[in-house]
């Protein structure tokens, strides 16, 4: 126990908890989308994350071409790469939730068939993509070149403030805001939610089911997929089982804010990066994730549906 | 031709005959089946069931571990989520707590197999209520995750503190002292083979026991819905209960007979694989169905073992089979009799 460092590094902690926090949020909200509609646990979204991360360090070493000792580079050229980077992890990740959806889930769901068995399926899936991962990257970590160079704005309030840090949270905040205004405001996002508050209901207004599914598959995969370009970012390697831990955390953080709901993984998200921070500062990081479970029972006994709970009948169906 | 296949329930097929048949051809059945399972550790060496043999690990071995282990676990693991409904994703934590305390208590305190068996199930029983008590409040999927991070948790703490010996664990675990002349050593392994089969029939009894009873009879209800359950009068959280702390039983009996079998065991074998995997099975087999269980964990341990020479492949198949069984079969190889099968509310 030391709580000497809460006060003595408190903004710094305070700056890698929420930029980690925002990279959780976002993969959470590949399970809480998923759940909000399907109400099942989308247990092959690790996976996308883990997929998201080689398209990144793929597109930027056999596509643009850079090496591990390329020098990291400025102005035009490197918005450039970061963008494509984002945007192809996105995509591909977007169409690997998409392959997910039509293997493990749609097949059964056509046969009415019972939770556990999309559960089981999605976990072949999973195991699939792991282990073919893994084969082909023969099971090494990789690492990615580092092109951005991580300058510091400087000090505020005593803390390293990085351009990655700054990445991290601007980007995840503009995709929350988008998010949110199609969810509520256009007729698709409608659809979802009318979908998540009754399937049959939905299905008598005239909306296909099939294609709601998918389009929350769709966007599940892309917030997993620019997840991916942050932490390779931020992290700058990955392995073929980067994603069992991240899913993990991230489907914690979906419980913790509610899961179902998007105000839910964002909060829960943020909680769940700052407990990380500061529970690896005071109490040691072998001791994170049992600190992070048992905050996350006990506000699970108080508020049995997460922060930011779905209403009670939903979730008792 | 394709239809009748697929409507054909081998489950309802078994239980008509099974029904058609006396006292004593059913006996005879049952122990017909005893023997052959009895002469299994044998099959590898003899003629056209030689194939079944395991190209690199040793046979007699697989047979206790993964495959007897597994059968058994899953049968734990089925009381809680086929009978009772509830999704635990951290059912390896039992095991673990029952591998412990086998462990700890015999090369710390000298004790044998066969006092710890008790004391580490109840140890399994005693933190199945712990987690159970606050977990059980909660439906649904929060459930699985508060178990998913209690089984986490037991793994992290094993890895971590010293008395369970970090990462490296604890290694020179004695064999159990033999009983009536039965040897359980490093070269009598067939006789670990017969003690799990031992296990895994008292634990079928004591499931169909169970079944017919009355906490067979609330599980039921509780699955099927518990609103609707409570409100007959069922006392939800206390059979919830019982039914995790039992499936926690076996769970702890089967990780102190896994510990004293392979006399060194660290924090790594206890990951959340294990948890999925056993989940794996019961589903694969037929949620809910004894013998689906016991066919499915027997199929789903065996044959990672059996496709070995693969290698680095083997684990990509396994994911190949569990997507294309569930897509074929999605109740599992044997599902649970027609009339305990109930569409499940807002699963579609």
């Amino acid at each position: 126990m030391n709580f000497s460092v809460i006060s003595t590094q408190f903004p710094s902690l305070l700056l890698q908890g929420l930029a980690l926090g925002l990279i959780y949020a976002l993969v959470s909200l590949g399970y809480t989308m998923v759940y909000g509609v399907l109400r099942l646990i989308n247990f092959a979204n690790s996976e996308v994350f883990m997929i998201g991360t080689f398209t990144t360090l793929y597109i930027q070493t056999n596509f643009l071409g850079y090496t591990n000792l390329s020098q990291p580079i400025h102005g035009a050229k490197l918005w450039y790469s970061l963008l494509l980077s984002l945007v192809g992890s996105m995509v591909v990740s977007a169409l690997v939730a998409v392959i997910v959806e039509l293997v493990a889930y749609r097949r059964l769901r056509a046969k009415g068939a019972n939770r556990l068995a999309s559960l089981i399926s999605a976990i072949g899936v999973s195991i699939v993509l792991l282990e073919g991962m893994g084969i082909l990257t023969g099971s090494r970590p990789k690492s990615a070149p580092r092109l951005l160079e991580k300058w510091s704005f400087g000090e505020v309030a005593g803390a390293n403030f990085r351009i990655d840090t700054l990445l991290t949270i601007v980007i995840p905040i503009v995709i929350f805001v988008i998010l949110t205004r199609f969810v509520t405001q256009t007729r698709l996002g409608k659809s979802i939610r009318a979908v998540s508050m009754s399937e049959e209901n939905s299905k008598l207004m005239g909306i296909n089911i099939n294609k709601v599914i998918t389009l929350t598959f769709i966007i599940g995969g892309l917030t997993t997929g620019a997840a991916s370009f942050l932490f390779m970012t931020v992290y700058e390697n990955t392995a073929f089982n980067v994603g069992f831990n991240m899913g993990i955390a991230a489907f914690t953080a979906a419980v913790l804010g509610g899961i179902g709901n998007l105000k839910g993984a964002f909060y829960g998200g943020i909680a769940l990066g700052l407990m990380e921070q500061f529970a690896s500062a005071v109490i040691g990081s072998e001791w994170k994730a049992v600190t992070v479970f048992v905050v996350l029972v006990t506000v699970l006994l108080f508020k049995p549906n997460g922060l930011f709970g779905e209403a009670v009948q939903q979730t008792r169906t | 031709m394709m239809n009748t296949l697929k409507n054909f329930n081998l489950r309802d097929q078994g239980a008509k005959i099974w029904a058609g048949w006396n006292r004593s051809s059913r006996v005879v059945f049952v122990l017909f089946i005893v023997a052959m399972v009895g002469l299994l550790p044998f099959a590898s060496s003899f003629g056209p069931t030689s194939f079944l043999n395991t190209p690199i690990s040793s046979y007699i071995d697989v047979l206790v571990f993964p495959v007897g282990m597994f059968v058994l676990m899953a049968l734990g693991l089925n009381i809680v989520v086929g009978k009772s409904g509830l999704l635990d994703l951290g059912y390896v934590a039992f095991f673990a707590i029952g591998a412990y305390s086998q462990a700890i208590l015999s090369t710390l305190y000298g004790w044998n197999t066969w006092t710890v068996l008790p004391f580490g199930i109840g140890l399994a029983m005693v933190s199945g209520v712990i987690l159970g008590l606050p977990a059980l409040r909660l439906r649904g999927d929060y459930l699985a995750i508060i178990t998913l991070g209690f089984g986490e948790i037991v793994r992290i703490v094993a890895l971590n503190i010293s008395v369970t010996g970090g990462p490296n664990g604890i290694p020179g675990i004695p064999n159990p002292p033999s009983v009536l002349g039965v040897k359980f050593d490093l070269e009598h392994t067939r006789n670990f083979f017969y003690l799990v089969v031992l296990l895994i029939l008292l634990t079928v009894w004591m499931i169909r026991r169970f079944t017919i009873r009355r906490p067979g009879r609330a599980w039921e209800a509780i699955r099927q819905d518990e609103d609707v359950a409570a409100l007959m009068g069922v006392n939800t959280l206390v059979y919830k209960l019982w039914s995790f702390v039992i499936g926690a039983a076996v769970g702890g009996a089967a990780g102190v007979i896994y510990a004293s079998k392979v006399m060194v065991i660290s924090p790594d074998m206890f990951k959340f694989e294990v948890s999925i995997l056993i989940l794996a099975c019961v589903v694969f087999g037929g949620l809910g169905n004894i013998w689906g269980v016991i066919l499915g964990a027997a199929m789903l341990a065996y044959i990672p073992e059996r496709i070995r020479f693969l290698t680095e492949a083997r684990q990509l198949v396994f994911g190949l089979v569990l997507i294309l069984m569930m897509n074929l079969r999605p109740d599992g190889l044997l599902p649970r009799k027609k009339r305990e099968k109930i569409t499940e509310k807002g699963a579609k």
